[in-house]
């Protein structure tokens, strides 16, 4: 391992060194500033005699008499059983007082891309107990399904919800002890200590953290260390999924620290710049990280991945959720106008999607009719928010009986469908209870979307609408 | 990937700087283009640019670990696939290798690094039947002998394009029938070429064809709208362009499985693993609806999704058009999906961008042009160099950021191709689907097309098109006016063209991707289904003029059966829409 002092520009994030034996691509560095601390790095681009460091810990404090030294590894994380019930920091180093971790095994945390030949197709439902994801935009085992967002609304409390609630029912009723076990692994960064004790405070009470792996990267953690946090977090996935046959459900937070990150670097690097400024290989790079959610033939566990990320200026076209929408298989839109509506969970289904729901739900899953309902909760639902605009305009006076029958569909869909607090956990027949009790305000004919069979079965006409009118 | 042979590799050279995919060298002896194999592991890559003794190499595989010192070795030949019997139902990465070859060599479900492997089976033994004999003369292209390749396809042997020059011909020596493999010689002409099954192709470069005919039977697709409004030719081409969750997959996967195309040609290019699992999970299990054999038996797959090395992504859209041009040479329509070819695009912004090139707009390179254009421009169709006739259609997905049109690939692809099905957010949100908007969509090709309607289908399909279009235009100016005043303060008449137009949309235009049933619809009952909404329109309107209020039209219950045809089952349709038509008919004239 050789040492250096050839340290010949810092500039952001970035240092450059002069070496005299070829450094690998992506390699790990250490630098020793002249006041003793030792920062770590990783080879952005190495050509003979110099080679550009990214440092993770922000280059504060290093000068031209620091020491480099190659470690002549890319970065590795060391994995075992026993991360569960730990907290590391960003880097994946232990913050809370606990045992040395000896691992089990050291792994590089750019993880190989899984094999699409070898992918085994999610579709075991999951029921997060919350009406607006498994009603309408279904999450199944091995998805990623992303959490769009803005600052200050309650993306949190339903990341907490959904992994405080997440079962997958057949289990549960199953005999099968053996089935694999639950875990969580939670990947934070640039979150601020107020939110991250508020995750930390609800693993801790639900007892959740025995079965979690934190990896926090606050506010005030260094920014380039957020390029690392969320491989360190999957990589540890991997391993508790593929080798150890867990189901794992990974939380990212918040996903626009991380591409900030990669913008800061970006731009120190002088790169030309995308589209508003972030990296032209942002889409690949996001790419990395989503895609290491799946199943895997042949093996029992999974990633499940439930990345959050805040819409700068609740712009859904900006390059962070728009980039994001075209790698994850859907999303789940919390929602500024629910939320000062008092809607709780405030997730606006209809511009939200879970493109994986179509073989996870339906007979033998959810339910024969589940796929119908959906869609024709949706469509009323949109139709009377349409109708919503108008009203302002013309007077509720001015529109058909039809039109009001859908402007009272969407006022109820909101408030009983999708309003149901954090702490209610609805399993699907309820769900879709409530779902029929909306569509039976409805005249039979308007549902054209729902298989005649269901309508019979399910459609409550007038006298049985009074009873479950007022629940 | 075609693989070079051990003599083939020149002296090495060595790595002097790595940047993530790309790789400079110094001292290597390479051509342009040439497969170069990089450092300890061998990592594959192709040399793109050479200026002095400075070589770069981009690398198909990642590069993390790789360290200036290194030896890159040429195999002294272009990046080339391998043509022969076995690439259908087979799924390959962005250089041809198969991954469940890689799988199986890599002992994992991880793509590890530094495994090759050739793009058709070398072991596996044909059945191969002459089609000439002895004594007969040949020319390029010529048709050897076939092997049932599939139950869905005979493979036909030919004579390689660079085997003869173009007017050339040569004399059969011997010719045998009988098991081979596909590096064995099955004809042998009187130049000494020895003719085996397999042939090596490079990829950059169009294959040979002896001229271009204007495209005149269209690409049956079983979606009404684009069968109905905005038909596609074979040997045409198309775009999808349309924000995330729009359906740009969903539309480019109903085309795979449902148009009447020979050979479909599938690539994934920078997208989702479990869209190309869904794929292969799929498409063993779909017949096919011109055969009734499993799709998968006129399905070539290229899977090179988002998070596998970017350089293969840019060459994943060559290796499957070279591909396709191999089974139009055989006389076959073959369509090919890459979705998205924004994501190709973006590979090559990469690229560019780590060879400091000068950026163009939005920072691709100023070749994208010119990129997009020779790609969409082998689609096409084809007289053969060996006089038969096939064709390649080429649509290709474009994702645009934020869903602006404007942006440069999707104004690049709209400047070549001739069809355009925009897909659009608000119609996805409602769940209209597919979400093709229907005020700005286009099909060049409709003229041309139209005889083949008219004589396969009905003898009004372009007049019942037309009143189609007429009455969703006259929806969208009515529209408008709805906005400010809302709907009942139109006259009559208008509101009655609202309410025939929204069965056109829900009727007609929706059609559920994901119902048995539904997904497919044949010309016969896209027609019917028209005709349906038509009758109602007659109806209705003459049940207006003879003074029945427009909310009593409105509120006849045979009418909202119209959104039901499409769910029913083909056979029945017929009956269903006549059963309909009766019904409505003598419920409105009940009214007056
Ligand atoms: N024809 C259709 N019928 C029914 N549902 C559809 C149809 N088209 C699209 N959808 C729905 O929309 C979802 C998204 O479609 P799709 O995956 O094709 O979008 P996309 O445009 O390819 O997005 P991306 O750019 O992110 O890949 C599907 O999962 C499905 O739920
Ligand atoms: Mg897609």
């Amino acid at each position: 391992m050789k040492e250096y002092k050839t340290i010949t520009e810092i500039s952001g994030p970035l240092v450059f060194a002069e070496v005299d034996e070829p450094v690998g691509y992506d390699e790990i560095v250490e630098i020793e500033t002249p006041d003793g601390t030792t920062k770590r790095g990783q080879v952005l681009e190495t050509s003979e005699g110099l080679v550009a460091i990214q440092v993770f810990e922000g280059t504060d404090g290093i000068n031209r008499d620091a020491s480099v030294k190659f470690i002549g590894e890319t970065l590795q994380m060391p994995v075992t059983e026993d991360l569960l019930g730990r907290v590391l920091d960003g880097s994946g180093r232990p913050i809370d007082d606990g045992p040395d971790i000896v691992p089990e095994e050291r792994r590089p945390i750019v993880g190989e891309a899984i094999n699409p030949y070898s992918r085994e197709y999610p579709e075991e439902f999951i029921q997060t107990g919350v009406s607006g994801i498994d009603g309408m935009n279904t999450l199944v085992r091995g998805q990623k399904l992303p959490i769009f967002s803005s600052s200050g609304l309650p993306h949190n409390e339903l990341a907490l919800q959904i992994a405080r609630q997440a079962t997958v029912p057949e289990e549960e009723e199953g005999d099968d002890e053996e089935g694999s076990e639950f875990a969580v692994i939670f990947g934070a960064m640039g979150i601020t200590a107020e939110e991250a004790n508020e995750f930390m405070e609800d693993f801790e009470r639900t007892g959740a953290l025995e079965r979690s792996v934190v990896f926090m990267n606050l506010a005030d953690d260094p920014a380039v260390e957020r390029t690392v946090t969320p491989r360190l977090a999957l990589t540890t996935a991997e391993y508790l999924a593929f080798d150890k046959g867990y189901h794992v459900l990974v939380i990212l937070t918040d996903m626009t620290n991380y591409c900030e990150a990669l913008r800061e670097i970006g731009a120190a690097r002088e790169e030309v710049p995308g589209r508003r400024g972030y990296p032209g290989y942002m889409y690949t790079n996001l790419a990395t990280i989503y895609e290491r959610a799946g199943r895997i033939k042949g093996e029992d566990g999974s990633i499940t991945q439930i990345p959050i990320l805040t819409m700068p200026s609740n712009d859904i076209t900006h390059p962070i959720p728009d980039l994001t929408g075209y790698i994850t298989e859907g999303q789940i839109i919390v929602d500024p106008d629910l939320n000062s509506k008092g809607v709780e969970p405030p997730i606006n289904v209809l511009p939200s999607l879970s493109r994986l729901m179509d073989d996870g739900i339906g007979e033998g899953l959810t339910r024969g009719d589940h796929g119908d309902v959906s869609d024709q909760l949706y469509a009323a639902y949109a139709e009377g928010e349409d109708l919503r605009d108008l009203v302002n305009i013309v007077g509720r006076e001015a529109l058909s009986e039809r039109d009001n029958k859908f402007l009272d569909f969407a006022e109820r869909f909101e408030r009983e469908f999708v309003e149901q607090g954090f702490d209610a956990n609805r399993d699907i027949e309820e769900t879709l209870e409530v779902g029929w009790d909306l569509l039976s305000m409805l005249p039979k004919q308007e549902l054209n979307r729902i298989g005649e069979e269901y309508i019979e079965e399910y459609y409550q006409d007038e006298e049985a609408e009074a009873v479950t009118a007022d629940d | 990937m075609s693989q070079a042979t051990e003599s083939d590799v020149t002296e090495d050279g060595v790595i002097e700087s790595v940047s993530g995919p790309v790789v400079k060298a110094v001292d290597l002896d390479a051509r342009m283009n040439d497969v170069v194999y990089v450092g300890h592991e061998g990592l594959m890559g192709e040399v793109i640019e050479i200026e002095g003794n400075l070589t770069t190499i981009q690398v198909y595989e990642e590069t993390s670990g790789v360290s200036p010192g290194q030896p890159v070795e040429s195999t002294g030949a272009p990046l080339s696939v391998d043509l022969g019997p076995g690439m259908l139902d087979t799924i390959y990465d962005g250089v041809q290798r198969p991954l469940d070859v890689l799988e199986d060599k890599m002992g994992s479900a991880f793509l590890d690094r530094g495994v090759d492997s050739p793009g058709i089976d070398l072991e596996r033994t044909w059945e191969f039947t002459p089609e000439v004999e002895e004594g007969d003369e040949v020319g390029r292209g010529d048709v050897l002998g076939t092997v049932p390749e599939t139950e869905s396809i005979e493979h036909k042997v030919m004579v390689p394009p660079d085997a003869l020059d173009e007017d050339e011909t040569a004399t059969i020596s011997a010719i045998e029938s009988g098991n081979f493999n596909v590096t064995e010689t099955v004809a042998e002409l009187d130049n000494g070429e020895e003719v085996t099954m397999r042939q090596e192709w490079p990829v950059r470069k169009q294959r040979p064809t002896k001229s271009k005919y204007t495209p005149r039977t269209p690409l049956v697709s079983g979606q009404r709208i684009l069968d109905g409004l905005f038909p596609i030719a074979k040997g045409g081409t198309a775009a999808i362009p349309g924000p995330f969750g729009s359906g740009k997959t969903v539309t480019q996967q109903s085309l795979a499985k449902f148009s009447d195309a020979d050979i479909v040609v599938y690539i994934g290019c920078g997208e989702r693993g479990n869209e190309m699992t869904e794929v292969i999970d799929d498409f063993p299990e779909l017949p096919d609806p011109q055969t009734g054999n499993p799709l998968m038996a006129r399905t070539c797959l290229i899977a090179n999704t988002s998070n596998m090395p970017v350089a293969a992504r840019e060459s994943c859209i060559y290796t499957g058009i070279t591909i396709a041009e191999y089974y139009r040479d055989m006389g076959y329509d073959v369509a090919l999906m890459a979705d998205s070819t924004s994501r190709w695009a973006e590979a090559m912004r990469e690229i560019s961008s780590r060879l400091e090139e000068m950026p163009g707009e939005e920072g691709y390179p100023a070749y994208l042009a010119a990129r997009l254009a020779q790609f969409y421009e082998r689609a096409g169709y084809y007289e053969n160099t060996n006089g038969t006739e096939g064709s390649i259609t080429a649509i290709g997905a474009v994702s645009p950021p934020g869903g602006d049109f404007s942006e440069p690939v999707t104004q690049n692809t709209l400047r070549i191709v001739k069809t355009f099905w925009a897909l659009d957010a608000d119609l996805a949100e409602r769940r209209h689907f597919p979400a093709i908007n229907w005020n700005e969509s286009y099909s060049l090709y409709r003229d041309q097309l139209d005889d083949w309607f008219l004589e396969n289908v009905a003898d009004d399909w372009p007049e019942l098109r037309q009143w189609a279009i007429d009455v969703l235009d006259e929806e969208d100016e009515l529209q408008e006016i709805v906005q400010l005043v809302g709907k009942d303060a139109l006259p009559e008449d208008q509101q009655l063209t609202l309410e025939v137009a929204r069965y056109l949309r829900e009727a007609y235009l929706q059609q559920n991707g994901l119902d048995e049933v539904d997904r497919y619809s044949p010309p016969e009952k896209t027609y019917r289904i028209l005709q349906g909404i038509k009758s109602f329109n007659d109806e209705a309107f003459e049940a207006l003029d003879a003074g029945v209020p427009v909310e009593e039209i409105q509120s006849i219950e045979a009418a909202p059966r119209l959104n039901r045809i499409g769910t029913t089952p083909d056979d029945e349709a017929d009956e269903f829409v006549s059963e309909i038509e009766e019904n409505l008919t003598e419920q409105l004239r009940e009214l007056y």
